[in-house]
């Protein structure tokens, strides 16, 4: 299935979790999480299922003032 | 001297020796941002918050290794955002990726050429995020009535402009800033329009308790050095504003005695 994952049409498997999309991803340092512009605390990525044409955010912390 | 053990300011319940904040924008690399922001002596720094870029070097140092929380307060800020649901979102997202922290740096803009503040969707931004417990660091003009305001709605720090952001123009109405801190009960700290060292003096002159700056470190031929310039310009603001200056007269006054002359 598909879905919009920072903007971009991203391909993941069907009924993938937050977590196993984050394995993926092999993302590293802190990152927070958002599905159709609800945040998903950290202690729910393994419970989190993703479904087919959800917006995925994914942001971090950068250099800013 | 003043001691800098003594003469701590405080936000939102926690103490601060640094009158100098910085942000970590616009440097080379994350070896020169790491290099400025230790020299500057800063304790609090602020961070954008932009989309995980995915196709990254996996070995590109993350900004909160080069920055790490436990050793800084992280300033998370909301630039970019142009109305209050975007800068409130990005607030939530920022205190989820610092595992709950909740001291924020609201900017909402109104416009690309001059940044300047959009007031209205900062006060409904503030109070937004004050009601969902969030401690709120506020950029706004330098208005005297709405940096009031903002106080009185809970902004834990309001943080005037001193010129518009990444200009470098220095306190255009230094007037007006020293309004803001005559009538303050939270810290003041100019945020924006700095370019260099006596920029940073002449507002802790007034009485700002701090100076937010990143341009004028960042873009200057050596950050690292502008950084130790402004770690002291600040630190030498303050003793000047604590020392009480001379007053100003419009004729000379002879610093020799009159008396006592054999000529």
């Amino acid at each position: 299935m598909n879905v919009l994952l920072n903007g971009s049409s991203y391909s993941i498997e069907n009924n993938c979790s937050v977590v196993a999309l984050i394995k993926n991803l092999e993302l590293n340092g802190k990152y927070a999480v958002e599905i159709n512009q609800t945040i998903i605390p950290k202690s729910e990525y393994s419970n989190q299922k993703i479904n087919s044409g959800d917006k995925i955010e994914i942001v971090q912390a950068i250099g800013g003032g | 001297m003043t001691n800098s053990h003594t003469d701590k300011f405080t936000i939102a319940g926690s103490k601060y020796s640094s009158r100098l904040l910085v942000g970590t924008g616009k440097y080379k690399n994350s070896e020169e941002t790491k290099s400025a922001i230790d020299k500057s002596g800063a304790e609090i720094v602020t961070v954008a918050i932009r989309r995980t870029n995915l196709g990254q070097e996996k070995n590109e140092p993350n900004l909160l290794d080069i920055i790490p929380p436990d050793k800084y307060t992280i300033l998370p800020n909301t630039a970019g955002c142009y109305d209050a649901a975007s800068a409130v979102r990005t607030c939530q997202l920022a205190r989820e990726l610092l595992n709950g922290h909740d001291l924020v740096k609201l900017e909402v803009l109104a416009d690309e050429k001059t940044l300047f503040p959009n007031i209205t969707q900062t006060l409904d931004a503030a109070k937004e995020l004050i009601d969902d417990n969030f401690k709120v660091m506020v950029y706004t003009t330098d208005d005297p009535i709405i940096a009031k305001r903002l106080e009185e709605i809970g902004c834990v720090a309001v943080m005037p402009l001193a010129a518009p952001i990444g200009s470098g123009l220095g306190i255009q109405n230094p007037y007006n800033i020293r309004t803001i801190v005559e009538n303050a009960s939270v810290p003041i700290i100019v945020d924006a329009g700095v370019g260099t060292a006596s920029d940073a003096s002449i507002a802790m002159e007034l009485g700002c308790d701090g100076v937010l700056m990143n341009t004028a470190i960042a873009e200057a031929k050596n950050p690292v050095l502008m950084a130790s310039a402004m770690k002291k310009a600040i630190q030498a603001g303050r003793e000047a504003y604590l020392a009480g200056r001379m007053p100003k007269r419009a004729y000379a006054s002879a610093s020799s005695p009159i008396d006592g002359r054999f000529f």
